[in-house]
């Protein structure tokens, strides 16, 4: 189309027009660009900057080392051992399952193994490692890195787990350690991040639990690059973490081990303590468990075998047990009498076989009844009539302030699991946990231990330490913590007469040492470990008329369950108190004659060091006691597999 | 007969026309493009392959192509612009029904030695074709209405065949560079202010009657528009990407963190580093300096392109530079406003800059058809 010069003067002019419009709101626009650009990277870098560091750095935990428990005597009781186990990256494996092929014929894999390992491989990123096997033997870790060349990708990792070289000796005491689960986390306000970490392992029970903030330490830190995938690209710096402090116990390993052994076979429970300073030296619970199960994850049928077992071998039966200490609690019934001046030690009174009162008639064991009962007497041939009497005088709320005194109805507060409170009854008591008004017949019934007393074994050894030194000795199991030695539990004297404790004590003399003493068959002979005890047979039924009336069943007659418990306190020896010892046999039968042989080996144990020496047992009885002792399933400790180790 | 024709005898000829090649401007291209080697080399982790050496190769030819192009009389590819214009009409037909598909949208035909991408074409011959018929057009008529609606046809056809693939963001481009040829030709004010009022209003009445049961789009769609708006609704598709990339610009901060030196980008926290969030890249690492100087070069290039057109006496030559220089500057602008968060992620790359090979082959061609305005102008 032909256009004339004019309109192409005059198309130019336009065009130059808006040419520059347009190319001035193209500018207009990069300067918009060029301002965001200064805003964001000028005044906002710091916050992006920031942002960006983010991104790039994590943080990740060292796990603290666990700190050590040793026993008084320096043998480790809880150490940190060397794991090894075998990982596998698929990114340097290239084909997984040949590689895992081949690593199954140095370490046995099942198929259920092969087939976790493959599907984790999976589902995880390629470069993170992926646990083929655990708790390997130094030789199949060995035998791994020979064959690496064969087997990219793979590669075998240390760590530390617990190992508890005593077993089953310690395992309500030390307790063990297990994987931080979800409900722990939930107990906790303020969680330690390192609980985070995965497979980081915590006290469970005992020891290991209740002392778990000392053992654990401080965590450490490391910062590392990481890139968009989470890929670690470089350790930045770490800041090394505090490794948890060693605990040392009280516990004397041997003694430990000499009355696990001892109990072997009974559902029943021993505290063997130091009557000058409170320290625990033995506190065993049978039968017990081994604690390396559970560290290790412990399979459905073991764990089933602990849970369906009538001797409940998981329960600490020393702590968390209660029973009726029987006969064991007259030393504080008449103890509050005597303090409470409503009977004189040489008063007596008269026993025709049971006592009236309330319309009831309250039986003594024995039917034909001790005639004339002095305290001596009374202690010594464990008269009920008595114990009624002198109850009945003074009134319980005197009898429960006394037995609190003691250590009975007191919680003592020992790092253990679920240790028990106990039971004293008095009259306030009982009407807000029964609701019901105090009648005198409890207070007949607590005289002599049944009824509503509750007690524990530690409770008995402490109350046990207590008659013998006039001390308000506490128990002590933590020795030290992180080589600071712990309080000791010897206490201040009790305010009890002391003329009237010398009085109980003689009599509890006679129950081991005179021919009449209901714990003379479990005497020993040899003077600097003279016993002084008392013998305890409580019941778990009640004995109806018609039963009395036919002749009270024999024990052995009837089922385990329905059996008397057996109990057993004393000190040792007797004119110079050293320790304290109570023993009780769930249902086994009567006092004298299931607990208190038991007591004796015990502290024949404990006062030599060594195992009890024939010399101390009665001359005819030492064939018999010769073919115990040999019959215990005794340990040498072993040695630590790695040493102490520290990672 | 335009005013070029007759002035011939004043067009330089032969290898004389190497001394009135647009010299400034071929060297501002070659130093955007040194810009794109260096990131390329850094986001490979300071290797040439995989990114850098094809991209120079590429860069080369481009050149040779552009020298080639430039070469030719600017009155024979004003000839050609309709038969290029239909060409690309039919290639894109072709990528309709023939295209394989790639990246979740049917966009290129692979030729066996190259992909081509059609719409990469389709942006440069539009403008071609707008030029020649603005060209051809009586001046008088420019405005009339049936003679817009001719060049509105030219535009929209494209432009539903490139929504069809779909390719928001070259959509938005063939419009805006249309658009932009046809307000530089001269058509009346009345035109634009009337579409963007539309527009405007269309926009307004999609949104203000959303809930109501006359709606105008189903509610799946909205909550695309939602997603679109925002990225940050989807945190961990595109608002992912635009959140790493604004952190990576701003940690740039005023002098960069060194030359791979960038963390987000070495630690693959970027996504598509090496091709449309290089700037990103160039930002953290040169940080404001390094970000403003290539804005400012990309800025030198249009303004030598605009001083060209202005100069160039001859319609064709005028509108196709404009056309050119606005599809380019069309291409950064909207590139950089994506990194830096001002507008939504639609995959468009940083000219030259990002790693690509046809779209770097058809820019430095249509760079050509400036060149040959530039050299074949009358003096």
């Amino acid at each position: 189309m032909k256009q004339s010069p004019k309109d192409i003067e005059e198309s130019a002019r336009r065009i130059t027009r808006r040419g520059l419009v347009l190319g001035g709101a193209q500018v207009a626009f990069m300067s918009a660009l060029a301002l965001r650009m200064r805003y964001m990277q000028v005044n906002q870098a710091d916050q992006f900057r920031l942002l960006a560091e983010e991104n790039r750095i994590n943080f990740r935990l060292i796990p603290p080392t666990r700190g050590l428990i040793f026993d008084r005597s320096g043998q480790p009781l809880a150490e940190n051992e060397q794991n090894y186990r075998a990982v596998i990256v698929r990114e340097d494996a290239g084909d997984v399952e040949a590689v895992l092929a081949r690593v199954a014929r140095i370490i046995s894999l099942s198929d259920d193994d092969l087939a976790r390992v493959l599907k984790e491989v999976k589902r995880r990123s390629a470069f993170v490692p992926v646990t083929i096997a655990d708790r390997l033997s130094w030789e199949a870790v060995a035998e791994l890195a020979v064959n690496a060349p064969a087997l990219p990708g793979i590669t075998p990792e240390v760590g530390l787990s617990r190992r508890y070289p005593m077993g089953s000796d310690l395992a309500h005491v030390v307790g063990y350690v297990g994987p931080v689960s979800d409900y722990d986390l939930s107990k906790l306000d303020d969680p330690d991040p390192v609980l985070q970490i995965p497979r980081f392992q915590i006290g469970k029970s005992g020891v290991e639990s209740k002392m778990e903030t000392d053992l654990r330490g401080k965590a450490g830190s490391k910062r590392i690059e990481v890139n968009a995938v989470g890929r670690v690209i470089r350790e930045l710096d770490r800041i090394p973490g505090t490794a948890g402090a060693d605990l040392q116990l009280t516990i004397d390993h041997g003694l430990q081990n000499f009355m696990q052994a001892r109990l072997a076979g009974e559902s029943a429970a021993a505290v063997v303590m130091d009557v000058t300073d409170g320290d625990i030296l033995g506190i065993a619970s049978a039968p017990g468990f081994d604690p390396n199960k559970f560290v290790r994850g412990i399979s459905v049928a073991d764990y089933r075998d602990l849970t369906d077992n009538k001797y409940v071998p998981l329960a600490n039966k020393t702590v968390q047990g209660t029973y009726p200490p029987g006969s064991t609690f007259k030393m504080v019934t008449a103890l509050a009498a005597l303090e409470g001046g409503v009977i004189q030690p040489d008063e007596t009174v008269w026993c025709p076989g049971h006592l009236e009162t309330g319309g009831r008639r309250f039986h003594c064991w024995k039917r034909g009844g001790h005639g004339h009962v002095s305290l001596n007497e009374s202690l010594q041939q464990s008269c009920d009539v008595y114990y009624y009497e002198i109850a009945r005088r003074v009134g319980i709320d005197k009898i429960a302030e006394m037995a609190r005194r003691l250590g009975i109805g007191v919680r003592h507060d020992l790092p253990m699991s679920a240790v028990s409170t106990g039971i004293a009854p008095d009259k306030a008591w009982k009407r807000e946990h029964r609701g019901a008004d105090w009648v005198v017949g409890d207070t007949l019934n607590a005289a002599i231990g049944q009824g509503l007393v509750l007690a524990s074994p530690l409770q008995l050894a402490v109350m046990a330490s207590r008659v013998a030194t006039g001390n308000g000795v506490a128990p002590r199991l933590i020795k030290s913590v992180d080589g600071v030695e712990q309080p000791s539990g010897a206490g201040t004297a009790l305010d009890i007469n002391p003329a009237h404790l010398a009085r109980v004590r003689r009599g509890m003399y006679s129950v081991s040492n005179s021919q009449r003493g209901t714990g003379y068959r479990s005497r020993v002979v040899d003077d600097t470990m003279t016993m002084a005890g008392k013998t305890g047979t409580s019941q778990v039924r009640n004995i109806t008329a018609a039963e009395r009336a036919r002749g009270v069943f024999r024990n052995s007659d009837l089922p385990w369950e329905r059996r008397d418990h057996a109990l057993f306190v004393c000190f040792a020896p007797y004119d110079a108190p050293r320790i304290a010892v109570s023993v009780v046999v769930e249902h086994g039968g009567g006092g004298s004659t299931a607990a208190a042989p038991i007591a004796r080996d015990i502290v024949v144990r404990a006062l030599s060091g060594e195992l009890p020496p024939l010399s101390a047992y009665p001359a005819n009885q030492r064939s018999k006691v010769e073919e115990v002792l040999k019959g215990l399933d005794l340990r040498t400790p072993e040695p630590p597999k790695n040493g102490r180790t520290r990672a | 007969m335009s005013y070029l024709e007759y002035n011939v005898k004043t067009v330089p000829t032969g290898w004389r026309k190497i001394l009135f090649v647009n010299w400034p401007l071929v060297l501002l291209l070659t130093a955007v493009a040194g810009f794109g080697f260096l990131m390329l080399y850094s986001v490979a982790g300071g290797s040439f392959s995989p990114w850098a050496e094809p991209q120079i190769k590429r860069f080369a030819m481009g050149m040779t192509v552009m020298f080639f192009v430039a070469f030719v009389p600017i009155w024979f590819w004003r000839n050609m612009a309709a038969l290029a214009y239909l060409l690309s009409i039919v290639l894109l037909l072709m990528v309709e029904f023939f295209g394989a598909v790639g990246m979740g949208a049917q966009r290129w035909i692979d030729l066996g030695f190259m992909r081509l991408q059609p719409s990469e074409l389709m942006k440069i011959t539009l403008v071609m074709m707008l030029a020649a018929y603005y060209d051809w057009l009586d001046i008088k008529k420019v405005s009339r209405p049936q003679f817009i609606l001719i060049p509105l046809f030219l535009i929209l056809l494209p432009t539903a065949l490139v929504l069809g693939q779909p390719d928001l963001g070259t959509a938005l481009l063939l419009v805006i560079g249309g658009g932009v040829v046809m307000f530089v030709a001269g058509v009346h004010w009345a035109y634009f202010a009337a579409v963007i009022a539309m527009g405007v209003g269309l926009i307004t009445a999609v949104f203000t009657t959303r809930g109501t049961p006359w709606q105008l789009l189903k509610d799946y769609q909205y909550r695309r528009i939602d997603t679109f708006l925002d990225p940050a609704s989807d945190p961990l598709g595109a608002g992912y990407h635009i959140t790493q990339s604004k952190i990576a610009l701003g940690s740039g901060g005023w002098a960069g963190r060194g030359f791979m030196q960038g963390t987000q980008s070495r630690l693959n926290f970027l996504p598509e580093k090496h091709t449309d969030f290089i700037f990103t890249t160039l930002a953290e690492e040169f940080g404001f300096i390094g970000g403003f100087s290539l804005l400012a070069l990309y800025a030198l290039i249009i303004v030598f392109c605009i001083a060209s057109a202005l100069k160039n006496k001859d319609r064709f030559s005028s509108l196709l530079i404009f056309g050119i220089a606005t599809t380019f500057f069309l291409f950064y602008a909207l590139n950089m406003s994506m990194v830096m968060g001002l507008a939504p992620v639609v995959g468009v790359p940083l000219p030259l800059v990002s790693y690509g090979g046809s779209a770097m082959l058809v820019l430095l061609a249509a760079f050509g058809l400036v060149q040959s305005a530039h050299v074949h102008r009358a003096r």
